[in-house]
């Protein structure tokens, strides 16, 4: 756990820079902004410490949050969303079980484990945060594409890193 | 009270959860008395560091637009020189002196961070306080009204811009001089809408859309867009009017600041008459 410490910060600051700095900038026609970052928060071990991984999805979302001038929206969207981790991953484990030493990504328990995953901490996430935004239900059916749309290029931007991260590949 | 432990540390995730939530949430509803602090604001010192830093990049990929616009204003200008009127002695004309008469002030600055993608838009320039820049004061570029001055530290300043929700702006139609609230609904980055315009106003595509000097921000006359669309429902009082920005916010990158230098005095007198 302790040599994985490098990679896990590398993770979070190059994330973090690729959504402030290009991410942000992406729009098409004000329904897309896909949100890279989340996918930290995917990838953490499945032993975590819950009050770590709290804490850890606060941090990340502040910072989002302090760069982007939103104070507490990204943070609120990412605490939910690693409060539910533990409770998706307990629903959808596979039928043996998660294996000692391996990790919550697409190498390990294959695409469709994953995509299942991703979709639904996402999409989670996602209608907190642009709820959370415009922060009333007028204007609920345009925020809620919105929420879809953005899900669907986040989980394609997902779904890209993946294929880079190293890991052991299991024919499943 | 050894119930009570063993229930904290049984549920200490979900607590855990809850406090920091609610903390999280505090942050987002206390936006605005949060934003006024401007402690985490992009108007800090290191976030703006960094922004300035990457804009620096950017900036060099649009220098050949800026190129263009900066020429096309010398010319604008040098048009306005003296030089280029002709001289005449057959009739005397008033003379203002620009010297003491001087109502607003113009600074120049640089966008270095700037979003069209949410609801709430903000600008961050490369100018603050020790340049002059005060909150409240305008925003233009060369092309039409930009947004309004929030908060300021020393080096930077953070600006509202007019994509911006939260933002209303006092606006006139040039052509008849009825005058509304310019108002945008979150959707395009293109257009706004201009409300409060009453039916027997004479709207048509293509009027110009222009600050109405009323709000002592912007000077009277600055544009700020063209009517696209003029909608006008049964029974209702007030047009429903769609203006396209004259400015296209995704290629900013130099603006200016407006300072008004009497605007203390004209404030100090709407508020004494505000309280006979």
């Amino acid at each position: 756990m302790i040599s994985e410490l490098p990679r896990y910060l590398f993770n979070f600051i190059f994330f973090t820079i690729i959504q402030l700095l290009v991410l942000n900038n992406i729009q098409l026609n004000g329904f897309v902004n896909p949100y890279l970052y989340v996918i930290f928060i995917l990838t953490l071990p499945f032993d975590i410490p819950g009050w770590l991984l709290l804490v850890l999805g606060f941090t990340l979302g502040m910072v989002i949050d302090v760069f982007s001038d939103t104070p507490g929206m990204h943070a609120s969207a990412t605490v939910l969303m690693c409060f539910l981790r533990p409770y998706v991953l307990r629903i959808i484990a596979p039928r043996d079980d998660y294996q000692l030493g391996t990790l919550p990504t697409m190498n390990y328990y294959g695409a469709s484990w994953f995509l299942r995953y991703a979709i639904i901490l996402v999409f989670a996430h996602h209608l907190f945060l642009f709820f959370v935004e415009v922060f009333s239900v007028t204007h609920f059916f345009s925020t809620f594409l919105r929420v879809i749309t953005s899900t669907f290029f986040t989980i394609i931007l997902i779904l890209i890193a993946q294929l880079f991260s190293k890991g052991k590949k299991q024919g499943r | 009270m050894r119930n009570f432990i063993r229930f904290i540390i049984k549920h200490h995730f979900a607590i855990l959860f809850f406090i920091i939530e609610m903390v999280s949430l505090l942050l987002v509803v206390n936006y605005n008395a949060y934003q006024r602090s401007s402690f985490l604001s992009s108007s800090n010192a290191l976030t703006g560091g960094i922004f300035k830093r990457f804009n620096a990049g950017t900036e060099y990929l649009m220098l050949r637009e800026i190129n263009d616009d900066l020429a096309r204003e010398n010319a604008y200008l040098r048009s306005r020189m003296p030089e280029s009127f002709r001289a005449s002695r057959d009739y005397f004309n008033l003379v203002y002196d620009s010297l003491s008469q001087q109502e607003y002030i113009y600074r120049s600055a640089r966008v270095i961070n700037n979003s069209t993608n949410r609801r709430f838009n903000y600008l961050t320039l490369n100018k603050g306080r020790a340049h002059g820049i005060e909150p409240e004061m305008g925003v233009i570029s060369n092309k039409g009204g930009v947004g309004i001055v929030k908060n300021v530290s020393e080096n930077y300043s953070t600006v509202i811009s007019i994509i911006n929700t939260r933002l209303k702006i006092s606006a006139k139609l040039k052509d008849s001089g009825f005058f509304g609230s310019l108002e945008w609904d979150g959707d395009a980055y293109e257009y706004v809408y201009l409300h409060d315009i009453p039916r027997h106003a004479n709207v048509n595509i293509g009027d110009l859309v222009v600050t109405s000097g009323y709000s002592s921000i912007f000077p009277e006359g600055i544009v700020l867009g063209n009517v696209e669309h003029v909608d006008l429902e049964k029974g209702a009082s007030f047009y429903n009017i769609k203006v396209k920005l004259s400015v296209d916010f995704k290629k900013l990158a130099f603006v200016e600041v407006i300072g008004h230098s009497i605007r203390e005095e004209q404030i100090t007198l709407e508020k004494a008459t505000e309280h006979d």
